[in-house]
């Protein structure tokens, strides 16, 4: 019965039409925005549950479809539906809102019923770029999200917050531009804007390249890959720790994501003529991007630069099955490079935006990010120091935590292609163990380093809630991910059938 | 010979502005100053009543009258539903604006109803000197409504330009109407699409012609090269006659591109569609490059202004009929953009200050938190971003030349448009992220709240549904 009603628009539209609410009580009525902004959050994040509880995960078919006519003069459908992909991380993204609601609670007093609708109207616009199978619906919702993180970053954000944010959009926007010629060009030799009917699409193999360098320049900017990373470090830097964390564990997926939907099933040909420059970008970021990471002075921009070289274990999972398909002959092992990227994907999601968070905490303390600043946070801040812990650690890949899930199968998919590759892709585990451990020991560890910090008092319980739901998933996910792995099962195995068949 | 007397129905809206704007000229004569709401009422009820008009008559099968020299069909009234909304919005932005200047005179609204005229005389003519007739009727109103603040330097500077600027363009149009007829013996647009027809692209006299309207057309348009008096007469112009020039008039223009290029010389459309290509590509990369570097927002509109044109012209070069109502829709959506940030502009204004520059936008969100959103509505729509009207304009054109197979002419056009983007992006960063730099509040009357905000919310609700709005440019532009 429940699965007859339209569940994804409404976990889509329920949070838009909420923040415009939030809005409308203004900011003159700070307690009961925020009041609000929380029901509706976390109201979403339970109206999105059945997504998962229902999933039929036996079949590779989109699920939850809605289908309506939106533009018919340009056969454009409002076409909703979700697959092994797309479904875990709607939920991620309702769940970090909830956590971003809170994490905003006290430390926003500039306009905070914008700032809360803004991340709210933020949420549905996310969940409806997982959920569009229509590939304008899907742009639409793509670049829609620009105008609220350009708000966030903009009002809400630190000192270079202008030029941090007009550098974002402008990014964002140049890479999605050519995506929508191509897409436009697909519909001229398919008269659809289905994503489905473009995965069936014949492309030539000219053809295919071309809009495969389109696909890459809209997501690789996304995800960010190296080298059109530079926008990341400067929207981390300058956001609010919510805009920080939003990003962080939900824009970067979409770019990964883009290219589980688009870029390999659509041109499978070209992606497997230039799967090497895609390994490269990734092994770039992975290496060299973690060694910018070793020395950073600035926590947000040393977790900005993590999360990118986390992101290329993402990319490098995703096209690691070429390799292992012309290696091995057999698709076993890239089941594990797909899976592993996409368990990567939400746990970073978890990871990062608990870390942005422990920083946000520290900052609205200490008001500076400077790791020069802190030293010995320990002392006074034992329960804090506990949490940030566990999350360096994950962020390190240690096992028991969702950090070492990841990136332990993506390693191992990797050996079945190169031996060369598995290992550049594992020095990874040591040099995030490098910057992370050695951040955790400079701010937590040690002596007290200052006055301030002997004067910090430890996390209320607001933040004890936040981490503590983060703390949770990370473990959670660290020790048990079937739940995530066997949903996406079936998807994987039915994307790797399409893009290992050639369209030529 | 004797005379048969033309079928008047078709031109009942036509007769009725005009009746009504004579009737305004005298009666206002006789009204003393604190009366003048009278004279606007008079005209806004103008605007409504031959808007009823044109609905109820509403074209379902062309028709033409006048001997050949008038149609009356679907686009036209379309668009002259579009051109009286969006005068009849004009009118009430600029209301106020006007009484704190001292130039709330008859004449803004006598001249302002003859310009509407003239739209619609060019929306509907259907023979060469009627779209003279009408495009000088609309100049000269807009000409003398530049100059309408006497005392101003730069207004009359601005009138002088415009008009000198102007009457070229008219020339050349001549000229070139001169030349077509020369060549195919007849003014009327049926005719000299059939004689174009049957002769071709052979007669040097023909394409002669093509060249001189083309370049008469790109005057009018501001299209680059020819674009050099717009900036200037919209810096120099009033506001409230800024608002004017700068919305409903595209409308007409497009109709003028439509009726000499398509319909009239639909045959010679190789030859023209070279020509528009250069044009476009020059207008969207010197209007969005040139605009970045303005500090003074009316200008800076003026260049965005150019850019939209290059935009516009690629939906009518692709040459087909999903180009030409891609190119009807993007026209529209630009008017009522356009219309709703001159809008923002003018309620900015007060007694003694000019809202003229960008930095008079800082902190409007603290000063006025709905009229910064419909600001940056308007913006984010100009640059083209989902969810909004103006994306779905960009999009339908980028498609009707990507089916023509002029892919590259796309990808100019989406480049140039995320280099725009950054401008109307630096007035959304001083409406959002910098602190205001003048705290008096913003008195805006009621009536003209209502409007602004439907202005900005329509913006909104096109962008969520946008068939309705397309279906109409592609139903009207079928018959």
């Amino acid at each position: 019965m429940l699965s007859e009603l339209p569940l994804l628009s409404f976990v889509i539209w329920f949070p838009i039409l909420g923040g415009v609410a939030v809005l409308f009580v203004g900011d003159d009525n700070p307690g009961r925005a925020k009041a609000l902004a929380l029901t509706v959050a976390i109201l979403s994040f339970l109206f999105s549950v059945p997504l998962f509880t229902l999933f039929d995960p036996t079949t590779a078919a989109m699920q939850f479809q809605e289908f309506l006519p939106w533009i018919p003069a340009l056969s454009v459908n409002y076409h909703l539906g979700v697959d092994g992909f797309s479904m875990p991380l709607i939920l991620l993204t309702a769940f970090m809102t909830v956590v971003v609601v809170i994490a905003g609670w006290e430390v926003i007093q500039y306009r905070i019923a914008q700032y809360m609708a803004a991340f709210l109207i933020m949420e549905g616009l996310m969940i409806g770029v997982f959920s569009a199978l229509d590939a304008i619906l899907f742009y639409v919702f793509f670049e829609a999200m620009l105008i609220p993180m350009f708000l966030i970053i903009g009002i809400w954000g630190g000192p270079r917050r202008v030029y941090a944010t007009i550098k974002f959009f402008l990014y964002t926007f140049l890479g999605s531009v050519f995506m929508l010629i191509a897409l436009i060009y697909m519909y001229s030799q398919s008269n659809s804007f289905e994503i489905l009917d473009f995965h069936r699409l014949p492309l030539s193999l000219n053809e295919q390249v071309l809009i495969f360098f389109a696909f890459l320049l809209g997501f690789a900017v996304k995800v960010p890959m190296w080298p059109v990373h530079t926008w990341l470090p400067d929207a981390h830097v300058e956001a609010p720790t919510g805009g920080s964390v939003i990003l962080a564990a939900i824009t970067l997926k979409i770019g990964g994501y883009g290219f589980l939907r688009f870029a390999l099933p659509i041109t499978p040909d070209a992606a497997n003529l230039l799967d090497w420059l895609i390994i490269t970008m990734s092994l770039i970021a992975v290496v060299y991007i973690s060694l910018v990471a070793l020395i950073q002075q600035d926590m947000k921009k040393l977790i900005a630069y993590s999360s990118i070289a986390h992101m290329g274990f993402v990319t490098l999972g995703f096209f690691i099955v070429f390799g292992i398909y012309r290696h091995t002959g057999s698709l076993s092992g890239a089941t594990l490079g797909i899976e592993g990227g996409m368990v990567q994907m939400v746990s970073h999601g978890f990871i990062s935006g608990a870390l942005f968070l422990c920083v946000g905490v520290l900052y609205d303390r200490m008001h500076s990010r400077q790791i020069k600043d802190y030293g010995g946070v320990v002392n006074t801040m034992p329960v804090f120091a506990a949490f940030m812990v566990l999350f360096g650690m994950a962020n390190a890949g240690l096992p028991g935590t969702s950090g070492f899930i990841g990136e332990f199968m993506v390693i191992l998919s990797s050996f079945r292609a190169n031996f060369w590759l598995a290992f550049l892709a594992a020095t990874t585990l040591m040099l995030g163990a490098g910057y992370t451990l050695w951040l955790i020991k400079r701010v937590i560890f040690g002596d007290i380093g200052n006055s301030h910090v002997a004067a910090l008092e430890d996390v209320n319980t607001r933040e004890i809630i936040m981490l503590s739901l983060l703390a949770a998933a990370v473990l959670l996910l660290g020790v048990w991910p079937d739940p995530l792995t066997s949903v996406m099962h079936v998807s994987v195995d039915n994307l790797l059938q399409h893009i290992t068949a050639s369209k030529l | 010979m004797n005379f048969v007397a033309p079928d008047f129905m078709p031109v009942l809206p036509e007769l009725f502005v005009l009746a009504m704007t004579c009737f305004i000229v005298v009666i206002d004569v006789f009204l003393e100053q604190r009366q003048r709401h009278i004279t606007y009422g008079l005209a806004q009820l103008t605007l409504l009543g031959a808007a009823l008009l044109t609905l109820i008559t509403y074209a379902q099968a062309p028709v033409t009258t006048m001997f050949g020299h008038y149609i009356k069909d679907a686009m036209g009234d379309l668009l002259k539903l579009f051109i009286y909304l969006t005068s009849a919005a004009v009118f009430l932005y600029s209301r106020d604006y006007l009484r704190q200047r001292d130039l709330f005179k008859g004449e803004y609204y006598m001249l302002g109803l003859f310009g509407v005229l003239g739209m619609m005389v060019m929306v509907s003519a259907h023979s060469l000197l009627t779209v003279y007739l009408g495009l000088e009727l609309l100049s000269l109103s807009l000409y003398a409504l530049v100059a309408i603040d006497r005392d101003s330097p730069i207004a009359s500077e601005a009138a002088m330009k415009y008009f000198v600027l102007g009457s070229l363009a008219s020339g050349m149009l001549l000229y070139g109407i001169s030349m077509i007829y020369g060549a195919t013996g007849s003014v009327d647009l049926q005719v000299v699409a059939d004689s174009v027809g049957n002769q071709g692209v052979d007669n040097v006299v023909l394409v002669f012609g093509l060249v001189f309207l083309v370049v008469g057309l790109s005057f009018k348009l501001g299209a680059v090269p020819f674009h050099m008096w717009l900036p200037d007469v919209y810096q120099g112009a009033p506001t409230s006659v800024t608002l004017f020039i700068g919305s409903a008039p595209k409308l007409a223009a497009f109709a003028l591109v439509m009726r000499i290029l398509v319909e009239g010389l639909g045959a010679l459309q190789g030859e023209w569609q070279q020509m528009l290509i250069i044009l476009a590509a020059l207008s969207m990369g010197l209007g969005n490059l040139i605009a970045i570097a303005q500090t003074n927002i009316k200008r800076m509109l003026a260049y965005s202004t150019i850019s939209h044109i290059g935009f516009m012209l690629l939906g009518i070069l692709a040459g087909t009929p999903d180009g030409y109502a891609a190119a009807m829709f993007y026209t529209i959506v630009y008017v009522l953009m356009a219309v709703g940030a001159f809008g923002v502009i003018i309620l900015l204004s007060r007694t003694g200050f000019e809202a003229e520059n960008i930095d008079d936008f800082k902190g409007l969100n603290d000063r006025n938190p709905w009229l910064a959103f419909v600001m940056m509505v308007i913006m984010m729509s100009m640059a083209g971003v989902p969810f909004l009207a103006g994306f779905y304009a960009k999009w339908m054109v980028l498609q009707a030349i990507v089916n023509v197979g002029l892919v590259w002419l796309a990808i100019l056009g989406v480049v140039f448009s995320v280099i725009g983007a950054f401008y109307y992006l630096r007035v959304v960063k001083c409406v959002y992220f910098d602190k205001p730099e003048q705290n008096e509040p913003i008195e805006i009357s009621l009536d003209t709240e209502i409007v602004i905000s439907a202005n900005g919310l329509l913006l909104v609700v096109i962008g969520l549904y946008p068939t309705a709005l397309m279906t109409w440019c592609a139903t009207a532009l079928l018959n």
